[in-house]
């Protein structure tokens, strides 16, 4: 059973997200994302300061077996990146909820928080692709 | 769904297991970074057991195979394999396989495992006319032991010096049939083995220092080493004059099936010949995607992935013959990234063969 923290909110697509200010929120894939996906060779972050809706693309996570779309969770306006993805795309698989963050949103509309799921809700999601 | 013998071995290993061709086959046993680096610099084992095993045997063998193969079967020693491909009346590739000979009158096939049913009934059905009988293996495991160090460990493991044995050649011990080949471009030896063995072999190859490998590294390992994948970089609509396979074709004698087409495809000069693709900035090539010169489409990458060895994303692709550049674009995600094209051959032995 991949860990799944109980303090995050995740999305349908395996994206996690944590507050980390007000307004403010980290993202990132889950540890089951990076596990389905295998070694993590390329990241394709978004775009700084780029404005998304949420679900759409903002990014692609690349593996040794396939590409996967990376979504974003709520719809905001990208006010940071982790460029160390660039040269050490692994940080996903070693540590997808800490070294492995993707970018930080800021969220236009607080009521798309409403559309996440729970620990609980994903860890059932997952239960049976697992 | 089929299992091989190994299946149970598998999953102790901690595999991914996947579907392949009507198989459960592992795909990695953690990490495929690691198996890949470890054929390239040690040694890996992977059960390849999955693939089709058939023998042809009786007095017309090697007439048989001379017609049913475009390659070369009578400049084919005994103990000696060669690479051949299969072709439809059309000269398309139905199959690539290896083909060991044992004797003017045996033969035995190693083809695909999705191509098992089809390559089967084609076989049967060209061997109307020979005095040959055609049975398919399946009561044998094939393990292929891959990297530099895989003599060394093989000698260890079989207590048998395995050094006079060259290159395409194989030998008989006991119930072990030996090649000297493989499908990633570093030494290595395929063992078929029953199945009632295949799991103590496995065993005492791990104990010994071989790493299990899944079909992940398999793909990357073969992509570097520029070798064809069924299905990927040629199918029954492809001759092998125009997917980089002539040199696999005969030239002396045409007749073999599909030989007819082959002959006048050479006459008129090949459409289409195989490239090797580095894209120059950052990015995961893949199957399928469209290239451009100049704006112009011209053709696809048929495979192409992240190389683990020169740590660049590389391609096998398809374009027009009378093209002549160093640099194409690439289609990722409806950008266009500039590759370089360089001979279809990226990494051989450990050492990367890509031209600064």
């Amino acid at each position: 059973m991949s860990y799944v923290p109980d303090n995050l909110s995740y999305t349908a697509s395996h994206e996690w997200l944590e507050k980390i200010e007000t307004g403010r929120y980290r993202v990132g894939i889950t540890e089951f994302a990076q596990d389905q996906l295998g070694d993590i060779v390329f990241v394709e972050l978004p775009e700084m300061d780029e404005s998304y809706a949420q679900e759409d693309e903002c990014g692609v996570v690349e593996s040794v077996k396939t590409a996967s779309d990376l979504y974003a969770p709520i719809g905001g306006t990208i006010v940071e990146i982790n460029d160390a993805l660039e040269d050490t795309p692994e940080l996903i698989n070693d540590s997808p909820y800490d070294d492995g963050w993707i970018f930080v949103i800021e969220v236009d509309d607080e009521s798309d928080l409403d559309n996440l799921l729970s620990a609980e809700d994903y860890r059932n999601s997952i239960e049976d692709e697992e | 769904m089929n299992k091989t013998s190994l299946y149970q071995a598998h999953l102790d290993a901690g595999a991914k297991m996947v579907d392949f061709g009507g198989w459960q086959m592992p795909i990695n046993y953690g990490s495929q970074l690691e198996e890949h680096h470890a054929v390239r610099q040690h040694c890996g084992l992977f059960d390849v057991s999955h693939m089709t095993i058939i023998d042809v045997a009786g007095e017309d063998a090697t007439d048989f195979l001379y017609k049913l193969l475009a390659g070369d079967i009578k400049k084919t020693d005994v103990n000696q394999a060669l690479y051949s491909t299969m072709l439809n009346e059309d000269g398309g590739v139905i199959d690539d396989l290896i083909v060991y000979k044992q004797s003017d009158e045996r033969y035995r096939i190693i083809s695909n495992a999705a191509t098992r049913q089809k390559d089967l009934a084609w076989i049967l059905q060209q061997a109307d006319d020979f005095k040959v009988t055609i049975e398919e293996q399946s009561e044998l495991s094939i393990l292929a032991l891959q990297g530099p160090h895989s003599e060394q460990l093989l000698n260890s493991v079989l207590s048998f010096d395995f050094s006079d044995l060259k290159k395409f050649r194989a030998t008989q011990s006991d119930d072990l049939f030996i090649g000297r080949t493989g499908y990633t471009g570093e030494d290595g030896f395929e063992l078929l083995v029953p199945n009632n063995q295949a799991n103590g072999l496995w065993d005492k190859l791990v104990q010994a220092g071989a790493k299990p490998c899944g079909l992940g590294a398999r793909d990357t390992l073969r992509l570097e080493a520029g070798m064809h994948l069924y299905g990927q970089d040629m199918d029954e609509s492809i001759s092998p004059v125009n997917c980089g396979l002539a040199w696999s074709v005969r030239k002396n004698n045409y007749d073999f099936i599909g030989g007819n087409v082959i002959k006048t495809q050479r006459q008129q000069g090949a459409d289409q010949r195989l490239v090797g693709l580095v894209l120059s900035g950052r990015g995961v090539l893949r199957h399928g995607q469209n290239l451009f010169n100049n704006d112009r489409e011209i053709g696809v990458i048929t495979s192409g992935g992240f190389s683990p060895t020169t740590e660049s994303a590389i391609a096998l692709a398809r374009i027009p013959a009378s093209l002549k550049t160093d640099t194409l674009q690439v289609e990722i995600r409806k950008k266009q990234l500039p590759c370089r094209v360089v001979k279809p051959t990226f990494v051989r032995n450990g050492q990367s063969l890509i031209e600064e």
